[in-house]
């Protein structure tokens, strides 16, 4: 039997989400020969998109454009996707663990009376099965799920799963177009959509953080951070006890509360490294901790460490930087 | 109006975790009201303050749950139910399912519930229920405001803000900074022995084992490689700093 996967691509600010593309090796990764995927986007001004998605390895990109889609509407996009994917039937529904993929993913999954596993770090074929990776408590522990029937829905925690590359040369897919009008009168209305973001990286699919604890001592404190993160193309991260000592917005905070991320480079300023903080950034390729106090446990678990005040040290790494990649 | 919070034990964040025979180890673990659960009960205390809503706590999971019912019930919420049943598998599918059968014979005006628990991380089961309910969604907000019968809220959205009005009856999921929840007071915990603690099995809700197939299944479960200690430097911090960026470079080749 052959399976269709269908990739729910996202994007941001004109440009696909490096997630989506996550999302399709992903889906890839789950497939066998003679299976087939597609991918659906939503939204308003698609041709772009469109045509850029026809250049990967899918049969078909499936396009639902109008303006009442162009900002993610928990109710509309449930209601767009709903009869789309009666139609079309696939077997797994892949989207990336990001703000609009935690939010839809468990409603289209309740609608298809499907399961689903969320925040999917890694996807690997045994025999007939399809075994999904995926993290407990923050990271923690570590477990293996399978699915016991179709659909399934998936979502994939950004940064873990390479991203797919262009099929190259290849038959483009096709792109077909589908109409969408509100079933029935809508009870959500998005008002506005304050973009704090434009331009920054988001935290979870940084490839360089750069973090503070309480011993940033303020919000001007992180200032020193933010050159760092801005020059390495990273984002700027924190801990609860800098969120909770008010230096912050809690949408920066890493930790079993808060976010999980895995970036290459991590590095760790005036942070002691309480449990909940380390189950957040545990995954991160290189950990570099920079605190004052040698005994703190955060150099238990960092490749490398600095002991001194982060004010001396940020800058002074900030300029090392600036020579070595100059 | 009739405010439901759902409600998950969880471990404490600073616990460590321990598999035994192919489990997590609950031996002498500390367990608390899943953080972001303990928002959504302080909101619904906040609404309760303003307008005289009833405000009730809806748990599916084991005994042990009584101890964080009674703690929200402690901080002021007015009743609990909690659905026990060893019958439940432990799948979003069959927990969201088991709240539905629940909610559809009672009256509700509002749902709140923690954006994810710190134990699964699926950030399912709420929404999940809002759908099988067939009222609107929103997940990880962290504004609410009412006015008539209308929600107003932010909702999170990797740091940008998304501002939407939704017609209850509704669903929202709270994030981080939707509000400080509070401990709960002496008297508050004398009172809170009195107040109504139901436990309700399937044969309840109108459910058969047979409702509720998983839909997902473990096959592994085990901790992540654990990471060393890597090298401290040393010298002064300026030699450190070039140190470091050095090491990068050539050792671990990220830059």
């Amino acid at each position: 039997m052959s399976r269709t996967f269908l990739i729910i691509a996202e994007h941001r600010d004109g440009k696909l989400r490096q997630v989506t593309l996550e999302a399709l090796q992903a889906a890839s990764l789950a497939a066998k020969d003679g299976d087939s995927l597609a991918a659906v986007l939503l939204g308003s001004d698609l041709d772009g998109l469109a045509g850029e998605l026809a250049a990967y390895a899918l049969s078909d990109v499936h396009v639902i454009e109008t303006d009442s889609l162009k900002q993610y509407n928990p109710e509309s996009y449930v209601d767009a996707l709903a009869p789309f994917i009666d139609s079309i039937r696939p077997d797994g529904v892949f989207l990336g663990h990001t703000a609009l993929g935690r939010d839809l993913a468990p409603a289209l999954a309740a609608k298809l009376s499907a399961g689903q596993l969320s925040d999917v770090t890694a996807i690997e074929q045994s025999g007939e099965e399809v075994v999904f990776t995926r993290p407990l408590y923050a990271g923690k522990a570590i477990e293996k799920k399978i699915f016991r029937a179709y659909p399934w829905v998936v979502t994939i925690r950004p940064n873990n799963i390479p991203a797919a590359g262009s099929a190259g040369g290849g038959q483009a897919a096709g792109i077909v177009k589908h109409d969408y009008s509100p079933s029935k009168p809508l009870r959500t209305v998005i008002r506005d959509v304050v973009r704090k973001m434009s331009g920054k990286v988001d935290l979870t699919e940084a490839k360089v953080i750069v973090s503070g604890g309480r011993g940033v001592k303020s919000g001007d404190g992180f200032k020193p951070l933010e050159e760092l993160a801005e020059l390495l193309g990273g984002a700027v991260g924190a801990s609860r006890g800098a969120c909770d000592a008010g230096y912050c917005d809690y949408s920066l905070q890493i930790g079993q509360t808060g976010k999980v991320v895995t970036p290459e480079i991590y590095i760790a300023c005036g942070i002691s490294g309480a449990i909940q903080h380390l189950a957040g950034m545990n995954g991160s390729r290189i950990i570099i901790a920079i605190n004052k106090d040698p005994d703190a446990p955060i150099f238990q678990i960092a490749d490398y460490g600095i002991v001194g005040d982060l004010f001396e040290v940020v800058p002074l790494l900030t300029q090392e930087f600036r020579k070595a990649l100059a | 109006m009739n405010v439901v919070v759902l409600l998950k034990q969880t471990f404490d964040t600073e616990e460590k975790i321990v598999i035994e025979n192919g489990a997590v180890s609950e031996d002498g673990v500390k367990f608390v009201i899943n953080p972001y659960d303990e928002y959504a009960v302080e909101e619904a205390l906040r609404i309760k303050e303003q307008d005289g809503s009833t405000v009730t706590l809806l748990s599916v999971g084991p005994a042990r749950t009584t101890e964080a019912l009674r703690t929200a019930l402690a901080m002021g919420a007015d009743e609990a139910v909690l659905i026990e049943d060893a019958r439940i598998p432990q799948d979003e599918h069959a927990i969201a399912t088991v709240l539905a059968a629940y909610l559809k014979q009672q009256s509700y005006d509002l749902i709140l519930g923690g954006n994810f628990s710190v134990d699964n991380g699926g950030a399912q089961v709420a929404v999940r229920l809002s759908e099988l309910l067939g009222i609107p969604h929103a997940s990880s907000i962290t504004k609410l405001t009412l006015q008539g019968g209308t929600a107003s809220v932010e909702r999170d959205a990797e740091g940008d803000l998304e501002l939407l009005d939704v017609t209850l009856p509704a669903l929202f999921t709270a994030q981080q900074g939707l509000n400080e929840p509070r401990y709960p007071s002496l008297p508050g915990i004398m009172k809170s022995k009195k107040k109504p603690l139901r436990t309700l099995t399937l044969d309840d809700v109108g459910l058969t084992p047979d409702q509720l197939e998983a839909r997902t299944e473990r096959t592994s479960l085990s901790l992540p490689p654990s990471r060393q200690a890597g090298q401290i430097l040393s010298g002064d911090i300026p030699q450190q700093a070039a140190k470091l960026v050095e090491l990068l470079r050539t050792q671990s080749k990220v830059i």
